[in-house]
């Protein structure tokens, strides 16, 4: 087995991100996302379960609104997050570092990992609900266009981790 | 000059759909290559051991927002018809407090716990797992936040008209605020690996 190539050089890296965001201004008239996928996503099952109260539901309906009356599932965020997931895994390949593990931390079990990975992305969701995006639509795509509501989100995103970080070292020290 | 830029309308649903793929797959990679698949990665800015996250995002925001600036003003890209996120000022800042939270406990965001997952990371799954439960359980109870959810909405509103300054200086003071976070985060790693 080979040996994993080390990381880009993260200021590269950060360029190279930045002209994929650029080429989605462009191309599209919109930037990156991640949350919104989620909620597309969300928003599918739950008008597959129970058309009616979904459709009633104001959270959901926006998303079966959004898209021009489109199908949640045809969004376009839905469709950049499986290009996420292939390019992150061509790329991993790519490098030597497509690999089955749990990351953790050295004094963390593996199943206490698992659990805290998914109350983190619960709490990240409702979190995201409320803001209208995450790191990637809010963050980075609002960052960059000077919004005042995704500096806002960021702000209080690094305040929040910062705050918690030393309450939880265990996990990761 | 007519601005051709962004070709959306031009490229209809199906068009719109591939390149979507494409800027995806483009996405990931450059996510990937950054090392943000890495859980331990992204802690480390919450530890100050490792800043990786603040240099990708503070370079990627900066690049975008200067490309974006100059397409702009070389009448490339018709900026009025990029789409700008609203505000909703306390949700936002509520928001991102809770996601802040989250991110610490998950050591990954939503974007990159899919990079994670796809890597073969089973954190990272059971993040991607975690959001879209989250997701969908605060959907189901959303009416209760609706209100919260919607108050203290400014439309769009950017930091140019804020603070009364041209959008090219803002866009120089993002810089300079850039260089300033990436001087500091040098220094900090240099001195947690002493």
């Amino acid at each position: 087995m080979r040996s994993p190539r080390p990381y880009a050089d993260p200021y590269v890296a950060g360029v190279a991100l930045g002209l994929v965001l650029l080429a989605a201004f462009v191309i599209m008239g919109r930037g990156l996302g991640a949350s919104g996928a989620f909620a597309s996503t969300a928003t599918g099952v739950a008008s597959l379960v129970a058309p009616e109260r979904a459709a009633q539901n104001p959270y959901f309906a926006r998303y079966l609104a959004g898209g021009g009356g489109a199908s949640p599932w045809r969004d376009w965020l839905v469709v950049e997050i499986i290009g996420v997931a292939i390019g992150g895994a061509l790329s991993a390949w790519f490098a030597g570092r497509l690999r089955r593990t749990v990351e953790r931390g050295p004094n963390l079990p593996s199943r206490s990992r698992l659990g805290f990975a998914f109350a983190g992305g619960a709490t990240m969701a409702l979190g995201a609900v409320l803001a209208r995006g995450c790191t990637s639509g809010q963050a980075l795509t609002g960052g960059a266009l000077l919004s005042l509501g995704s500096w806002t989100f960021m702000i209080g995103a690094f305040a929040g981790a910062y705050a918690l970080a030393p309450f939880v070292r265990r996990l990761w020290t | 000059m007519i601005a051709p830029f962004p070709l959306d309308q031009a490229l209809g649903e199906g068009g719109s759909l591939v390149a979507a793929l494409g800027i995806g797959v483009a996405f990931g990679v450059t996510l990937e290559q950054a090392g943000l698949g890495s859980a331990r990665k992204l802690a480390g800015q919450f530890y100050l051991t490792d800043f990786t996250v603040l240099k990708v995002m503070f370079s990627a925001i900066v690049t975008a927002m200067l490309g974006l600036f100059w397409l702009g003003r070389l009448g490339v890209v018709d900026l009025t018809r990029v789409y700008v996120p609203e505000t909703y000022v306390v949700p936002q800042l509520a928001g991102g407090l809770v996601f802040g939270l989250g991110f610490v406990l998950a050591g990954l965001c939503p974007g990159t716990s899919c990079v994670a997952a796809a890597t073969g990371r089973g954190d990272g799954a059971m993040v991607v797992a975690g959001m879209f439960s989250g997701v969908l359980l605060t959907g189901v109870l959303f009416a209760p936040l609706e209100r919260f959810a919607n108050s203290t909405a400014l439309g769009v509103r950017t930091l140019p008209n804020l603070l009364h300054v041209s959008y090219g200086m803002t866009a120089l003071l993002v810089v300079v605020l850039a260089l300033g976070a990436f001087r500091i985060a040098e220094r900090l790693e240099r001195s947690a690996t002493l």
